[in-house]
């Protein structure tokens, strides 16, 4: 057996490319039902968290414990998606492509055993290096902010990184996303202290400027989108 | 890239011995890949924040050196010269690959923390440089000593940094917080520089002065 030659180099190329190809194939169909799992199981594992189920099975009730619903643009429920496969990124790609795109927002409602209903908000933005995300739970008078998680793909480390500490997820705790008037005024991530008497803004991170601006477009968009359902689930229930 | 240095040749055949365990104990030291050869500096600087993930980069690439190696020695006379090169690649990547989507299925926080840079094992130079200086003119078996005895020199150096990072970086070693609170009330503060890559150099270099000081004959004569 020669491989020296070019027909005899071509058909030890094909034999190689073949035999990697069929371990490829083969690796990625066996092992990926576990993968699409893991990122299933974090996303549901965030979103519980919200409301203090850090249990490490309670991603197991997560059909039990909350109710997903997509909206859309006009506030209204659509039927026929499951909010938890909705990819809440690519909808805002697609959208940034085609203007005409209707963009959907997945929205996942939990109550209490009391009765009392948490909204948690899915949020997605792009921070300085590629994309942030986030999870928001809103109390039921679709004002006040129980507590939110945000995590993003590669900000620089012990800067625009630290969004995904407590430190910085803590300040949103209790913080007014609408303003006396009951007018939108979402939170803002900004330069300097803000204590309880500055309900509308949280300190934003030294030398992680564009990353705090960033989170703070991503609050400002994605919760007015959800304010909208929010605002028309409230209203009709008060008049009852 | 991949600067080979020194390579002893192959010298005459033993079984198990002397020359086995030279080529597992050697790289951990006089002929380090990564403090010596200065060769896979990229991944040592990126993955050392904390011990865990080191961990894990370390067992990766032990395992993708060791066994390409082994791969490519097996293969090593059937190789056609002409594309020797792209064959090593090829087979690097798929056991790269394989690595990843392992991790991903198996560890998925960790592989999350470790994100691009077990993809880029392909691109570690240890790796290619050990297929180049070692198993396309070895036999298998003391091929893959050669890969095991370079993964462990690499894990040793980066566990090592990686110790240091998260101690200083964020007062922990292996997730586990070991500088006490009171420490902390008493005005310690955790070292800033340690957590980014910039700390791993200054790390590596300190690692290196204190290799050289000990090994005095690793110095180059004036």
């Amino acid at each position: 057996m020669s491989t020296k030659g070019n027909s005899g180099t071509i058909i030890f190329a094909l034999v190689v490319t073949t035999i990697s190809a069929a371990l490829l194939a083969a690796a990625a169909t066996i092992l990926k039902p576990a993968q699409d799992e893991n990122v299933l199981k974090e996303k549901q594992q965030n979103i519980l968290s919200l409301v203090g189920l850090t249990g490490p099975n309670d991603y197991k009730k997560f059909d039990e414990l909350v109710q997903g619903v997509v909206i859309d643009d006009q506030g209204k429920a659509i039927e026929g998606v499951t909010a938890i496969s909705l990819d809440l990124a690519l909808e805002k790609k697609l959208q940034s492509k085609d203007p005409g795109y209707k963009v959907r927002y997945p929205l996942y409602i939990y109550k209490d055993p009391q009765g009392k209903v948490t909204y948690l908000l899915q949020m997605a933005g792009v921070g300085l290096w590629g994309p942030i995300w986030g999870y928001l739970a809103l109390d039921q008078d679709g004002n006040t902010v129980k507590s939110a998680i945000f995590d993003h793909k590669g900000e620089t480390p012990g800067l625009g990184a630290e969004i995904n500490t407590d430190g910085f997820e803590m300040q949103f705790n209790n913080k007014k996303i609408l303003n006396d008037q009951g007018q939108f005024v979402s939170v803002k991530v900004e330069k300097g202290k803000h204590d309880a008497s500055m309900p509308h803004a949280v300190d934003a991170i030294s030398g992680g400027t564009i990353t705090s601006n960033g989170v703070s477009k991503m609050l400002q968009e994605d919760i007015a989108f959800y304010l909208r359902y929010i605002q028309n689930q409230t209203k009709p229930n008060q008049a009852l | 890239m991949s600067e080979v240095l020194v390579q002893p040749p192959a010298e005459k055949k033993s079984l198990l011995g002397k020359k086995e365990r030279k080529l597992l104990t050697d790289p951990l030291s006089d002929n380090n890949p990564v403090t010596i050869q200065v060769l896979g500096i990229c991944s040592s600087l990126a993955v050392t924040t904390q011990m865990k993930p080191t961990m894990v980069m370390a067992i990766s690439v032990t395992a993708v050196v060791a066994l390409s190696n082994f791969v490519i020695s097996l293969m090593r006379n059937a190789i056609p010269p002409r594309i020797r090169i792209i064959v090593q690649l090829t087979v690097v990547s798929v056991l790269v690959i394989l690595v990843d989507q392992v991790l991903k299925a198996y560890m998925y926080d960790v592989s999350k923390q470790l994100s691009v840079f077990v993809g880029l094992i392909i691109t570690n130079c240890i790796v290619m440089g050990r297929l180049e200086a070692y198993a396309m003119g070895n036999k298998p078996y003391p091929s893959l000593l050669d890969g095991l005895g370079n993964g462990f020199g690499y894990g040793v150096v980066i566990l090592t940094v990686a110790f240091v990072r998260e101690l200083l970086g964020s007062g922990k070693v292996f997730g586990f917080k070991v500088i006490p609170d009171a420490l902390y009330e008493a005005g310690y503060v955790n070292n800033g520089l340690m957590m980014i890559p910039a700390g791993a150099l200054f790390v590596v270099a300190c690692y290196i002065w204190i290799q050289r000081s000990f090994a005095k004959h690793l110095e180059e004569k004036e």
